[in-house]
């Protein structure tokens, strides 16, 4: 039974309850509208203005405000749009509370045109999707490219871009980032130790057992916020070793996913380094405190994404030189390369389905999306774009050079998983059985039990959608 | 004049009142109807799933964990705190020297009034963010710090399954000790002081005085104590966000249901399912308050 909830139904359903017959403006009261009053997309439609949009019509974006990125808006992507329609009216907000300060707006139907739903106030896509919120991006990736009109603009992204923005086989999002993740370290200090980085995991173990002996901990990551970073590792390890086939099973809740051999193999390795090389501390730290440990010479392995060096850019002491490696291969046996590594792309910036001006939002995203605001993005952030080639002539830091190196190093072999951020409840479930198998609390069968579990309850769980990738 | 007095204390209650009807009773009686659906926050389009969402919150594992650590925080936080915010207030007001048939506080007494208070000035987020220094599981932590130079190992005071709970009621307690102890010192002062006096003068000693005297005449003040202590038992949502390990942890060792409801609703976008384990938690309340009014009625004293 689906209906629009009005005022009436609500107060018969509540008979129980007569105290709510007043409910005014309430959170699934009344309801907005549909405002389907497009002011744009009605201009004549050609190479350069591929969507039609109205010359003086407005847009709405609401960017993020949280620290370089917000500079990135307010100094490369907001003028690229008025540089090409100048008198385009542009509203901008930055903010850091999507789920606050935008929830109520998709409720009532009137939500800004562009959004960017990055960090941690974000909204959940899935729910966005599944109420229809979220406009269909297909025009976008077919468009032609801002840089060469001939080439579509899903050609000029690096692999992977557009499966990541596909949610059941439509392109829903932009993920305008991309975070290459695997093992940090200070070259510096691993240069002057005599210490190579590791590509085996014999290899990682024989440097690990070094930093041991040096005084340092070996490994170590922040259980308290961020046991997902270790996560990463050891879903990493269980890819490279038994192939893309592995993330697919899990991501599309295959019976027995979590029981392949692959997994079992990259479980019981890392519980053994949990086990030997990890403080008992670390299960307590944020990861600000953990990635300090770091910086200050305690600490040899930390895992983490390409941004991890933008995050401590204040904590750096001179001498001190980030760099990182993909996570070491399990065995020679592996299906992947050594130089295969999680490149997601991340950040997910959506036109929402019932703004007024989709067209303007349209082609707000595809300038983002040209070499140019990539490059500038990159220069003020720090942040890898997922525009292919854009780091030529951009001056980087050691680290984003380091990660850029990885990136370049796995060529087409670069994978992700999205059943994170798919289905929540085994996003927190990983996190935790993270901390009980590194910890010592959670034997590898034992992980993988727990996580079958979870997957086959969201399997059976019909309030949530289910969605299925390559 | 009767007319008049209505219409001038309606003036001054008229706005509070719509106030709080809009932004605090209405929505909660809309999580009633809320929790019948399987709304997602995100549209004004829901459909309704009778009992559904009651019977994932009676099915989910991790809501019987925080039952079970309600349970405890229920047993535990209201009992310590009222027993050490009594023997404070009576310390300081009663239990000191006696001089000329009145009884006087203990030396320094006014020094502790406002030392015992001083939690209470603090936000209860801003106690979890000081904790997580005095808890932090190694040398850097503030009590794993002092005792590092005796060579104890580090205590991982939230971080072992077995003591995380019992640590963040060490807080909960620290943090509600004040204000009991400010509550139950002027119950005290509101004693007359010739019934004090005239019991210290037929010779009841200290023990005697506070449990023949002292505990029956602030026994309302206890009663409302206990029904408040025993809701922040119910809640306990800050410090748990702020100190747990991932909201709750280690394995759901300090897991509570208000945690639960925050996640359902803005980690998994569940609106529906949130509002019922919020209707649950709400009738849970309801109940505890009911039991403690009724266990615990007596008869006024007059005096």
């Amino acid at each position: 039974m689906s209906s629009r909830i009005s005022r009436r139904r609500v107060i018969a359903g509540l008979a129980a309850v007569p105290s709510v017959a007043v409910l005014g403006g309430c959170a699934i009261g009344g309801g907005g509208g549909e405002s389907t009053g497009a002011t744009g997309g009605t201009a004549e439609k050609t190479p350069e203005n591929p969507f039609g949009v109205v010359a003086d019509s407005t847009l709405e974006v609401v960017g993020f405000s949280g620290g370089a990125v917000a500079v990135s808006y307010e100094k490369v992507h907001n003028p690229a749009i008025k540089a090409a329609f100048p008198q385009l009216q542009l509203t901008y907000t930055g903010t850091e509370s999507q789920t606050q300060v935008l929830q109520p707006r998709f409720v009532g139907g009137t939500p800004p045109d562009f959004v960017d739903n990055t960090g941690a106030g974000q909204m959940d896509i899935n729910a966005l999707i599944s109420q229809e919120q979220v406009l269909d991006l297909t025009p976008l990736f077919d468009a032609p490219s801002v840089d060469d009109p001939a080439v579509p603009l899903k050609d000029t992204l690096l692999t992977g871009t557009l499966e990541a923005a596909t949610y059941n086989g439509v392109p829903r999002v932009v993920p305008y980032t991309t975070g290459p993740q695997g093992l940090w370290y200070d070259r510096k200090l691993f240069a002057k130790n005599g210490w190579a980085a590791p590509a085996t995991w014999a290899d990682f173990l024989a440097v690990l057992e070094k930093a041991k002996a040096a005084g340092l901990q070996p490994f170590g990551f922040a259980g308290k916020t961020a046991p997902d970073y270790c996560t990463t590792a050891i879903l990493s390890s269980a890819i490279k070793a038994g192939g893309l086939d592995v993330v697919r099973n899990i991501d599309n809740l295959a019976e027995g996913a979590w029981r392949a051999d692959a997994v079992k193999q990259a479980l019981t390795a890392w519980a053994e380094i949990g086990a030997k090389y990890v403080a008992r501390s670390n299960e307590g730290l944020q990861h600000t405190e953990v990635q300090l440990l770091q910086t200050q010479g305690k600490l040899a392995f930390y895992p983490c994404g390409s941004w991890l060096e933008g995050e401590m850019t204040k904590d750096i002491p001179p001498g001190f030189e980030y760099a990182m490696i993909a996570t070491p291969s399990l065995s020679p046996a592996d299906k992947l390369p050594a130089a295969a590594l999680r490149a997601t792309p991340t950040g997910a910036f959506f036109v929402a389905a019932k703004g007024k001006n989709t067209a303007a939002a349209l082609e707000y995203l595809r300038r983002m999306l040209s070499r140019q605001s990539a490059a500038g993005h990159l220069g003020v952030t720090s942040q890898l774009t997922v525009v292919r080639d854009a780091t030529d002539g951009v001056e980087l830091s050691a680290g984003t050079r380091s990660a850029a190196d990885a990136l370049t190093a796995a060529g087409a072999d670069t994978f992700t998983w999205k059943f994170m951020g798919w289905y929540k409840p085994m996003a927190d479930a990983i996190k935790e059985a993270t901390n009980g198998l590194m910890f010592g609390r959670l034997t590898p069968d034992a992980f993988a039990d727990t996580m079958q579990k979870v997957a086959d309850e969201v399997r059976a769980d019909s309030s949530i959608t289910k969605f299925q990738r390559q | 004049m009767r007319h008049g007095r209505l219409r001038f204390i309606g003036g001054f209650l008229i706005i509070p009142l719509v106030l709080y009807t809009v932004f605090m009773v209405l929505p909660s009686a809309q999580s009633f109807q809320i929790a019948f659906t399987d709304w997602r926050g995100v549209s004004a389009t829901a459909n309704y799933v009778g009992f559904d969402n009651f019977a994932r919150v009676f099915q989910s594992e991790l809501f019987w964990k925080a039952m079970r650590n309600h349970g405890v925080l229920l047993l535990v936080v209201p009992l310590t705190t009222i027993v050490l915010a009594m023997y404070f207030a009576f310390l300081v007001n009663i239990g000191g020297r006696r001089e000329g048939g009145r009884l006087h506080g203990l030396r320094g007494s006014a020094f502790y009034r406002v030392v015992f208070f001083f939690p209470q000035v603090l936000s209860v987020a801003i106690v979890g963010v000081l904790f997580q220094s005095v808890f932090r599981p190694d040398d850097a932590g503030i009590v794993n710090g002092l005792l590092a130079p005796f060579g104890v190992d580090p205590i991982g005071f939230l971080i072992d399954p077995s003591i995380a709970l019992w640590s963040i009621i060490a807080v909960m307690v620290w943090a509600g000790v004040g204000f009991y102890f400010v509550l139950f010192s002027a119950a005290m002062a509101g004693i007359p002081a010739e019934v004090v006096e005239a019991a210290s003068l037929d010779g009841a000693g200290r023990v005697r005085l506070f449990f023949s005297i002292i505990v029956p005449m602030v026994r309302d003040t206890v009663q409302t104590a206990w029904v408040f202590l025993g809701m922040a038992a119910l809640d306990a949502f800050v410090l748990v966000k702020v100190l747990s390990v991932n909201n709750g942890g280690p394995d759901g060792a300090t897991t509570m249901v208000p945690v639960q409801v925050y996640g359902k609703a803005f980690n998994e976008y569940q609106f529906g399912q949130a509002s019922a384990a919020a209707v649950v938690l709400f009738f849970i309340i309801m109940t505890f308050a009911a039991l403690t009014m009724r266990v615990t009625r007596r008869e006024q004293l007059e005096y």
